[in-house]
Parts: structure tokens; C-alpha cells; sequence
């Protein structure tokens, strides 16, 4: 009897699988023209939901997705087509990257944007470049991502870039002679800005103690000792979101005082709701600054306040991250990049990428011959910790 | 002399404090193995729930309130998954159990993925845990310094549990022979049960404490701490109570040791490299009792 309903359990889930295997795997069309079937053209998504930067991604999708909504058609030959978002999670993790990215390619996308996280675009490169697919970065900042390959395209500024201006940023503001720099070991985002800030910091003359966490650490209680000993006076941690809260947290219990700089990572209300209330300096570089363009930003709280989920996805209230105005942006670059093409082809949308140019709410978007955008300024800003806002304090570029 | 005191404290009462976190988990760990011959691998992933019932419980309850209901909340689930993944398979071959295990560990991290939609959790501030102190020169949380007066205090309860009440008496009998105390009329299952309970219990308030320091969990906060216990239970001879906190205490310091010695790289490999070390050398742990296969 057992044996039996064993048996039966068994056929049972094989089945499910099965069936899963062709809901997932649908058969793609006959001709080129696969990207629109019928009147819908797929721009795919492809961003951490979970993970260390299940935060961020989170906030990037809700760009696009209030993008969709204010512009949810596009006109090609006079035809309007419904254009639909495809969204996978890639987990944050570079092990998930490809898997998720095939699922994606399923679903026939004329493009792909993302991913928040470098490590996993570079993960995903290769798969995207063989299934003829072109993808847009929208925060991922490690030059490899756009490095000798000519799918990859991108709308944010650069690490090296990023580094030299937190490089000077420590330097001519905050007065730094050396610095503590932290970071996950083997993460592609962490280490790249490391190495940057490390090269930037010391040709402007400030020394660097750099050190790195393994994967799943929690316990920076030693890190933050060893920086208080070494004499640094300022901490450079280029982290993903779920370790910077923890290092926040612990910062404010052992009561360092020295400033905490970090990369566009930070910009995010999860560190401005572990700082507040504590005695800490936060400083951050990013892509945007509250207030740059209020009826956009009216806009964009209202559709995230109309709704649970958009809020719950934005940590809880709607307060704007720069990810997310870049997610936007980058949803209206992909739309330029399809009208430009005229067709939903991805080989057509990537042969009409590089000359795309479009001007968004975070500046103006054009490409180098590389596929980076041409950004020349970041924003810094710091976590105001007694009205739980992030602060403007300058923009700063590279002289 | 006063100034390297007052340097490297903060790494010693890191160690410390970290110590009696794993030392919470990994009497979980040495009791279950002690009984069931059993390692739960699960028991790292009560520990993350322990932590995700108490942010979800505080989100409408008052903060000591949840507190209990994490206590109790926690052994119901230590309970109900031996009732439900361990006592079925009882009498099949042991790798079953201990695969049955893994399975329950994963299918905690992927609810707990599913509830927290992958997002880091805030833990909520506990207002006397989290009350900053200074000790020396060095500034810490509360919790730093209860953490190992209260791990002590729960362990010399355990052992007066252990050897001096009947629940103790029929514990070590089970421990020593599983069929020959069920002849002398022990109630296993009561047993079993009550490790699990105790098992869970110390893990809960270890959550407690754990998550007091580094307030975020995600559904892999269990993974490194429970792994980091579980060598800390071996290295102090895997079954002994005594052993397995102080092989905690031990792995804790030295972990921390090493961070501030600049070898930042190397804590996590350090714990893994004294596993293997351990088991070449003496594969029964500092405490370890001799096996004695009798034929």
C-alpha cells in the first residue's frame, strides 16, 4: 500500500515538473520578429529580489515599473505596441546569475536591463552575448561589465571614476591622511572599488589599510577595532546594503566617530533607519539627489504610496533612492533604443544602441565607444541622522 | 601596558561575546548528537526563525512580550520537526535522519526566503541589550557583557539537569544505551522531546543575544553561526555539554583574534582548519568520551 501512494507520489511531481518544463520553456516563434509577438514587445529585467541586494534591486524594479506605468506603449512605423516587463531574480548571487538570465532569454526580450550588483551582470555577459540579446546596466558600476564586449551597455558612471571622486571627496573635504578600507572578499563590486579608491587615495598622498570580510559575516566588531587602532581617520567600506547596516550598527555601539564614506550602495533608507538617531557621519556618492527634478519626484511617491507593495519594496516608506531614478531611466534609454531600431529585434536594438541618446531625470545618457555612458559628476550626500533624510553636500568630479 | 589593554579589549570582548552566542547553539547540537546520534542540521535554521519570529512578533506586540513568544514560539518548531522529520525515521539507517535534516534546514531557509521576500530583516532594538556601555576605554552593548554571565548561568543549570533531576538520570540513560533504557521502562519519546526542547530554548535566547549584536537576519543568518557551533561542539568532543561550550568560547576569541592580528581573511578558514585538525588529531574532541563499541 505504502509502496503504492509512494509511487503515486512520485508520478505526481514528476508530472508538476514537466509541466513547469513547458510553462517556463515556451516555443519560441518562427521568424525573426520573435521579440514582438503580437502587439507586445518584452523588455527583460534582470535584478537581485533577494540576497544581499535583494534591497537595492528591489528599489531599481520600482523605477522601471513606475516607468511602464507612465509609458506603458511604444509607436514603431505608426503601429503602437504594449511594452511588458519581464522580471527574474538573479539572487545577488553570481551562481544564480545564469540560470536566471535563461529564464529571461525564454521569454524573448527585445533587451535586458540591469543588474543591480556588478558581479552578477558579469556572470550573466556571456549568456546574454550568446543568445544575441543586448542588456543595459543601470547601476552596475565595475568596468568589467562593459569590457571588451559589445552587448553590454551601461548609464551609470564607472568605479574608477566612483573612487577618485570619493578619493578626493575624503581628501579635500573630510581632510583624510588614511583611510580603512573595507570590503567582502571575493565580491567583483567591493574589490573593484577598493582597488580604485586604494589607487586614486594614494596618488592624491593618503595612506590605505585595506581589509576584507568573508561571505555571511556578521561580527564587524574587529574590523571597525582594528581601524580605530591602525590611527585611520576616515572608513571606506564599499559594501552591499545588509552588510553596511551592520556596520552602522556596530560602528554606533563601539563609538567610532570617524567618517563613514562609501559608494552608491549606501544611498539607500536602510542605512538612514540604522543611523538614525546615532551619532555617526555618513557620506555617500550617487547618481541622483533628492530634489533634482520635483514633479518627477511627486510623481513617483505618489504611485509608490498608492500601494502596498511598491511600498513594502521600497523599505517601507518613499523616500527616493538614486537606484530607482536610474531604473527609470534606464526603462525610457531602452524605449529611445527600440523606437531608434524600429523593430523589437534585439540584433536591431543593439546595432542602434550606441547612437542612442536620451535626457533623464539623472542627466544626459550617451555612450562611449565602450557602451559606458559619458557621466562626468557624482552627487554626495549625507545621512542627516536626526531628520532620517539624506542631506546634499556637493557635487563632486574629477579634476 | 595600559594602552595595549585598552587596544585589544575590544577584540577579547567581541570573542567572548560571540563565543557565548555559539555556545548557546552548539549545546543544541552535542545534546541531540548525544542522544539521537543524530546531527540536526536544522538547528542553525531555528536559530535564523527564532530571529525572524521575534521581528515579526514585535511588529504588533510589546518587546518583552515577544520575547517570550519567541521562547516559546522556537521549541514548539525544535519540537514539532522531530516529531515530524526525525521520529518516522527512527529506525531507518542513521545517513536517512541526517538527510532528512538537511532537507529540513533548506526548507526553513527557503520559508523563511518566501516571508522575508529575500530582504535583509531589521531586528528590533531590545532597549536593555541594546543600551550602549563603556568598559576600560572600550565602548560595546550590553550584550557583550551579559551574554557570557548568562550562557554560564544557563549551562550550570543544564548540568544540574542533567545529573542531579530524573529527566537528567533518564537522559544519560539514553545517551549510554538507547534499547536498554526503553527495557527499563524510560519513555523515549519524552526524552527525545525534552532535548529538543532544552535544545531549542538555548538557541532561541541565543537568538536573542545574537541578533541584539548584528541586528539583520536573512534566511542564511543561521548558516555561518550554526556551521561555526557544530565545530565548536566537535572540537569539544561532540555529546559533552561542558565541552561543546568551551570549545565555543575558544572559537569565538580566537576568531576574533586573528581578525585584529590584520589575518582578516583567514577567520572563517581558521574555524574549518581547526575542525580538520581536531579530527586528526583527536577525532573524540577535548571532552570526548572513549567509544566503546562493545560487540
Amino acid at each position: 500500500m505504502k509502496k503504492i501512494l509512494a509511487l503515486l507520489l512520485a508520478g505526481c511531481m514528476a508530472f508538476a515538473l514537466c509541466a513547469c518544463g513547458t510553462a517556463a520553456d515556451p516555443q519560441p516563434a518562427d521568424d525573426g520578429d520573435a521579440a514582438a509577438s503580437g502587439d507586445t514587445i518584452t523588455i527583460g529585467v534582470f535584478e537581485p529580489q533577494s540576497g544581499d541586494n535583494g534591497a537595492g534591486g528591489k528599489q531599481e524594479i520600482l523605477g522601471m515599473q513606475y516607468a511602464n506605468s507612465v509609458c506603458p506603449t511604444v509607436e514603431i512605423d505608426g503601429k503602437t505596441y504594449n511594452v511588458k516587463l519581464a522580471i527574474a531574480d538573479n539572487e545577488s548571487s553570481n551562481d544564480k546569475a545564469v540560470s536566471a538570465a535563461k529564464t529571461l532569454i525564454s521569454k524573448n526580450p527585445s533587451i535586458i536591463l540591469g543588474s543591480y550588483g556588478s558581479g552578477v551582470s558579469i556572470a550573466a555577459s556571456e549568456t546574454f552575448a550568446q543568445a544575441g540579446i543586448p542588456a543595459m546596466g543601470v547601476t552596475c558600476t565595475n568596468p568589467q561589465v562593459t569590457e571588451g564586449n559589445s552587448h553590454y551597455f551601461r548609464i551609470c558612471f564607472l568605479d574608477p571614476f566612483q573612487g577618485t571622486v570619493l578619493a578626493n571627496f575624503a581628501k579635500d573635504e573630510l581632510g583624510a591622511t588614511k583611510v580603512y578600507c573595507l570590503g567582502q572578499l571575493g565580491n567583483d563590486y567591493d574589490q573593484g572599488l577598493l582597488n580604485y579608491f586604494k589607487q586614486a587615495a594614494e596618488a592624491a598622498g593618503i595612506e590605505c589599510v585595506v581589509e576584507s570580510f568573508p561571505e555571511n559575516n556578521s561580527d564587524f566588531n574587529s574590523y571597525l577595532t582594528n581601524a580605530k587602532n591602525q590611527g585611520c581617520d576616515v572608513i571606506f567600506a564599499p559594501t552591499s546594503i545588509s552588510y553596511a547596516q551592520l556596520i552602522v550598527e556596530q560602528a554606533a555601539a563601539q563609538g567610532i566617530t570617524m567618517p563613514l564614506l562609501a559608494p552608491d550602495t549606501w544611498d539607500s533608507n536602510v542605512i538612514l533607519g540604522a543611523a538614525q538617531g546615532k551619532n555617526l557621519e555618513i557620506y555617500v556618492s550617487t547618481f541622483y539627489a533628492e530634489g533634482g527634478d520635483p514633479d518627477f519626484e511627486a510623481g513617483i511617491k505618489e504611485w509608490i504610496n498608492a500601494d502596498s507593495t511598491n511600498l513594502s519594496n521600497n523599505g517601507g516608506n518613499d523616500m527616493l533612492a538614486a537606484v530607482t531614478v536610474m531604473g527609470y531611466d534606464a526603462y525610457f534609454t531602452a524605449l529611445e533604443a527600440i523606437k531608434a531600431a524600429g523593430s523589437a529585434d534585439p540584433a536591431a536594438v543593439m546595432a542602434a544602441l550606441p547612437s542612442v541618446t536620451y535626457t533623464g531625470v539623472s542627466g544626459s545618457i550617451a555612450f562611449d565607444e565602450i557602451g559606458d555612458a559619458v557621466r562626468d559628476s557624482a552627487f554626495i550626500k549625507t545621512a542627516n541622522v536626526t531628520d532620517n533624510v539624506w542631506d546634499f553636500v556637493a557635487v563632486q568630479g574629477v579634476e | 601596558m595600559s594602552e595595549l589593554i585598552s587596544a585589544n579589549l575590544p577584540y577579547l570582548l567581541a570573542g567572548i561575546s560571540v563565543g557565548g552566542q555559539y555556545a548557546l547553539i552548539a549545546i543544541g547540537y552535542t545534546m541531540v548528537y548525544g542522544i539521537l546520534r543524530l546531527i540536526n542540521f536544522a538547528h542553525g535554521d531555528v536559530f535564523m526563525v527564532a530571529g525572524l519570529i521575534m521581528v515579526y512578533a514585535t511588529a504588533s506586540l510589546p518587546i518583552y512580550v515577544s520575547v517570550v513568544l519567541v521562547l516559546v514560539f522556537t521549541v514548539i518548531l525544535g519540537v514539532l520537526i522531530e516529531k515530524v522529520a526525525y521520529k518516522p525515521l527512527r529506525s531507518a539507517p542513521r545517513m536517512s535522519v541526517m538527510i532528512s535534516a538537511i532537507g529540513v534546514s533548506y526548507l526553513l531557509q527557503n520559508c523563511a526566503l518566501y516571508f522575508t521576500g529575500g530582504l535583509p530583516q531589521i531586528y528590533p532594538t531590545i532597549p536593555f541589550l541594546s543600551k550602549v556601555i563603556k568598559i576600560g576605554s572600550a565602548s560595546t552593548k550590553m550584550v557583550t557583557v551579559i551574554t557570557p554571565i548568562l550562557t554560564l548561568a544557563l549551562v550550570f543549570a543544564l548540568v544540574f539537569l542533567i545529573k542531579k533531576t530524573k529527566i537528567g538520570m533518564a537522559m544519560r540513560a539514553v545517551s549510554k544505551d538507547f534499547e536498554t533504557s526503553e527495557l527499563m521502562g524510560i519513555k523515549i519519546n519524552n526524552v527525545i522531546s525534552m532535548t529538543f526542547v532544552i535544545g531549542c530554548f538555548l538557541a532561541a535566547v541565543g537568538s536573542l543575544l545574537y541578533f541584539s549584536n548584528y541586528p539583520s537576519v536573512i534566511p542564511t543568518s543561521g548558516a555561518m553561526p550554526g556551521l561555526k557551533a557544530f565545530v565548536a561542539a566537535v572540537f569539544g568532543g561532540i555529546g559533552s555539554v561542558p565541552g561543546a561550550v568551551i570549545g565555543a568560547f575558544i572559537i569565538g576569541i580566537c576568531e576574533n583574534i586573528i581578525k585584529g592580528m590584520g589575518l582578516t581573511v583567514f577567520s572563517d578558514a581558521f574555524t574549518f582548519v581547526l575542525l580538520i585538525i581536531i579530527l586528526l588529531v583527536k577525532p573524540t574532541g577535548i571532552f570526548g568520551e572513549k567509544s566503546t563499541d562493545k560487540v
